[in-house]
């Protein structure tokens, strides 16, 4: 069996590899595969596996890509996800990807779909858009039909249709996979000190470039391994990471947050890992069953409307509860509406539960630890101090 | 630490020469205000809504008034308060990165409410959540659901991501119009759904459609008696606005439409607010909306130049009429729904690139100028690939300008006339080597 250490190597090359070279290796392996890109925060990934097709994550190029050309296709105000984005696209680096796929998250990425149109006219480009309204027979209806429609696309794309046993065995296998992403959640939260931040996030980030089995695999051995191992608990105060659901913060700004005090016990890191809250039927109708999980099981964040203001918020009120987290940090991409936009509803949440929290901003390539983990030290200090009192 | 303070100008601001047109609509904008803030004494309830998705018609319906927070963030700017009001808001907890529409309108409640007419706007009653071209619209009403405690009905608008109108968006839309966004809005008001009555007011709507169309259509001839930017905003305000659907909106087409077109018949150009343009230099397209705190400087920093803008992307994001779409009385709820769809920060930005490339062709334009507002990503992210592309496509030059909606730490004078002075001489540069 391997180790934390050798599980988190691997997930640390995948992490590191800009040029998706075990995606390139997995379309190589077998003539006629594709792959299909997409981007936060959530699009139904079975139907592309369905299809025998890879789903490529694309969450920005980190702090070790240079941009070059992106910075020429953005102004300066906003946000670096889709700059870094447009610059692993006319750099080459995925020139292996058949079709992308612009979830419905905000005007910036949304944008960035007519602009795959014309920069990558080769490539299959979809706006995929999800209900804003979450009645069976209204938004239901409506997202069946694009749900179709991108089946439809997508079997065009393969050169034949796909099937509903097909599909119903990709529901099988991403049902498994979010219930051992659910478990590594739920035993970091119960032993964070077992499964670092960092460790947990290459983990999971791992399943944005291998497949669905291999990635199953990788959470299995994880959680045996971290099990397994004994390592040290820190004094720190356990907190929930919050905002942080598209553009990428660095890898250090995750190893920073636990380094200065706080053990991350929840997160809305690469939500679609996990944005069906249970299992999917795989009995019937499988598009229909994929329509009703969006609709009343999946997370909720700020792309998605709360139609019900008592329920505003509530989510990470329950996230605090369940993980019993004594503080929320709010990390919010600089430029991003969504997460900005919703701050301070959430804040207000927060306060008349009476659960502390700070708020900063950072860009995937922020670089200066330094007063982030001056911050979160000083939140977790004046959790330890003063909690309770 | 000295707190930020926005500094106002205590001089009065020099006369203005307004067209009657001008005048007309300013009245009827006061006059509005005048019953939205007359409400607690009339009786009248209510319903704040967007301009782009702004369904006016059917808010009538219920005898709804329809307040629109961008119109008072916009009159804020104009009024050279709105920056007061971004800093009121971002004290009290809102980030300077967001829109500064949004800022505004909080920053305005948390400083009183008071509206343009100098009285206390009331409470909405419901608040009509037409999300439609824009991800802030979503947010921008939790938030002041949050605040207000009022229903909050969310109809929402698939954006055009291929280009088209699908079947399984306008059935969205209507479904949700008759199951969800009426019978709330009949809870609410009161008042029982009259479908008939809509289709009055939706035949109202092609009147004064019509005649909007034709208005900024005239920009085609040179030299352009309109402004089709600078201008264009007074003539999109009533119909943006609270006016659509209505024998007040008729009238005001019909009367600003023979205004324009005497002008027209006189050879005459646009009037600006130091009279009558002279000599027209430069046609332009421009996509983007404008700054309002620096209104009337940045409008001169064209017309000192002869430069008159021919056609522009802003004068249609409450409704694209110049492509054919017309409210259709036969089909009224399908007809909302494409309205709802149609609008232009709706479109793709494969659609906007044509639609502003025609613009070029068809208007005999020098080129296209981008307003590029730091506000507001639904506009502004892509534009410098829109930019690119129009310029291929075209062979005419195009220029790049930024500064904000209603915020005035944003608006940079003398780097905007820099820019467009290069940009002009651009322009002459090219003409000479034709």
């Amino acid at each position: 069996m391997p180790t934390t250490s050798e599980i988190v190597a691997h997930a640390t090359r995948l992490f590191e590899d800009l040029n998706f070279n075990s995606a390139r290796e997995w379309k190589a392996a077998k003539p006629g595969r594709k792959v299909v890109g997409y981007m936060p925060i959530y699009v139904p990934r079975e139907i592309i596996h369905a299809g025998d097709m890879l789903p490529l994550g694309i969450v920005g190029g980190g702090d070790q890509l240079e941009v070059i050309h992106g910075d020429a296709y953005y102004q300066s105000y906003i946000c670096r996800i889709p700059r870094s984005t447009v610059e692993l696209g006319v750099s080459g680096r995925l020139d292996f990807v058949d079709g992308m796929l612009f979830p419905s998250i905000c005007d910036v990425i949304r944008n960035l779909s007519g602009m795959w149109k014309i920069m990558f006219p080769q490539v299959y480009t979809r706006y995929f858009d999800v209900p804003q309204n979450y009645r069976d027979e209204i938004g239901g209806n409506y997202y069946i039909q694009e749900l179709a429609e991108l089946r439809h696309d997508l079997g065009t794309l393969r050169g034949s249709p796909i099937t509903d046993d097909e599909l119903r065995n990709s529901i099988v296998l991403y049902n498994e996979n979010r219930r051992l992403v659910r478990e590594v959640y739920t035993f970091r939260a119960e032993k964070p000190w077992q499964a670092p931040a960092a460790e947990v996030y290459l983990i999971m980030r791992a399943g944005h470039v291998l497949s669905v089995e291999q990635h199953s695999d990788m959470l299995r051995n994880y959680l045996a391994a971290a099990r397994a191992e004994e390592r040290p608990r820190r004094d720190n105060c356990r907190i929930v990471l919050t905002g942080v659901f598209c553009e990428q913060p660095p890898l250090n700004l995750i190893k920073s947050l636990e380094l200065a005090g706080c053990y991350v016990v929840d997160d809305d890191l690469l939500l679609v890992n996990r944005w069906l809250t249970t299992d999917v039927p795989t009995d019937g109708d499988p598009m229909h069953n994929l329509a009703l999980a969006f609709l009343h099981h999946s997370e909720s964040t700020a792309a998605k409307y709360e139609p019900d203001l008592k329920e505003k918020g509530q989510h990470l009120v329950r996230a605090v509860k369940r993980t019993n987290a004594e503080g929320v940090i709010f990390a919010c991409p600089s430029f991003c509406d969504p997460a900005l936009l919703d701050r301070p509803m959430l804040q207000h949440v927060l306060a008349e539960a009476g659960i502390p929290y700070i708020a900063f901003k950072y860009a995937e390539n922020s670089g200066q630890m330094q007063p982030i983990r001056e911050q979160a030290g000083t939140f977790a200090d004046s959790i330890k101090l003063w909690s309770g009192q | 630490m000295t707190a930020t303070q926005i500094v106002t100008p205590k001089t009065a601001a020099k006369d203005v020469e307004k067209d009657v047109s001008m005048r007309k609509q300013k009245a009827m904008m006061a006059a509005h205000y005048d019953r939205i803030t007359g409400a607690p004494e009339t009786g009248k309830k209510i319903c704040c809504t967007f301009v782009p998705g702004n369904l006016n018609e059917l808010i009538m319906c219920f005898d709804l008034l329809n307040n629109l927070p961008e119109v008072n963030a916009i009159q804020s700017g104009l009024r050279r308060v709105s920056g007061n009001y971004v800093l009121e808001a971002e004290k009290i907890g809102h980030s300077e990165d967001v829109c500064t529409y949004v800022k505004s309108d909080i920053g305005m409640a948390a400083k009183g409410n008071i509206a343009p007419n100098g009285k206390k706007f009331p409470d909405p009653d419901v608040l009509l959540l037409s999300y439609t071209g824009c991800f802030t619209f979503m947010k921008w009403f939790e938030l002041l659901r949050e605040q207000y405690k009022c229903e909050t009905i969310m109809l929402h608008t698939p954006y055009m991501g291929d280009g088209k109108i699908t079947p399984n968006m306008v059935q969205y839309m209507v479904k949700q119009l008759k199951e969800e966004v009426i019978p709330k809005l009949e809870r609410i008001s009161g008042v029982k759904f009259d479908i008939d009555r809509l289709r009055e007011y939706l035949k109202n709507s092609v009147k004064a459609e019509d005649n909007l169309v034709r208005v900024l259509q005239t920009a085609k001839s040179k030299p352009s008696p309109i402004d089709a930017y600078f201008g264009g905003i007074y003539y999109i305000g009533p119909i943006f606005g609270a006016f659509r659907g209505t024998q007040d909106a008729i009238d005001y087409y019909k009367f600003l439409r023979d205004e324009v077109e005497e002008r027209l018949a006189s050879g005459q150009g646009p009037v600006t607010p130091d009279g009558d343009m002279g000599k027209e230099k430069y046609r332009l397209v421009v996509e983007g909306p404008p700054n309002y705190t620096n209104f009337r400087q940045f409008w001169k920093m064209f017309y000192d130049e002869g430069a008159v803008v021919v056609a522009s992307s802003y004068t249609k994001v409450g409704g694209v009429y110049d492509f054919g779409f017309r409210h259709d009385p036969d089909k009224p709820l399908e007809t909302l729904a494409e309205y709802c769809l149609g609008v232009y920060t709706n479109r793709s930005l494969p659609m906007r690139i044509e639609m502003l490339t025609n613009y070029v062709n068809e208007y005999a334009a020098d080129g296209l100028l981008i307003n590029s507002i730091k506000s507001c990503n639904s506009f502004s992210a892509g534009q410098l690939l829109i930019m690119r592309e129009v310029e291929k496509r075209t062979g005419k030059p195009a220029a790049f300008i930024e500064s904000d909606l209603v915020d005035p730490r944003y608006f940079s004078a003398a780097n905007i006339k820099n820019r467009l002075e290069s940009y002009f001489q651009m322009v002459e540069q090219k003409r000479a080597a034709a």
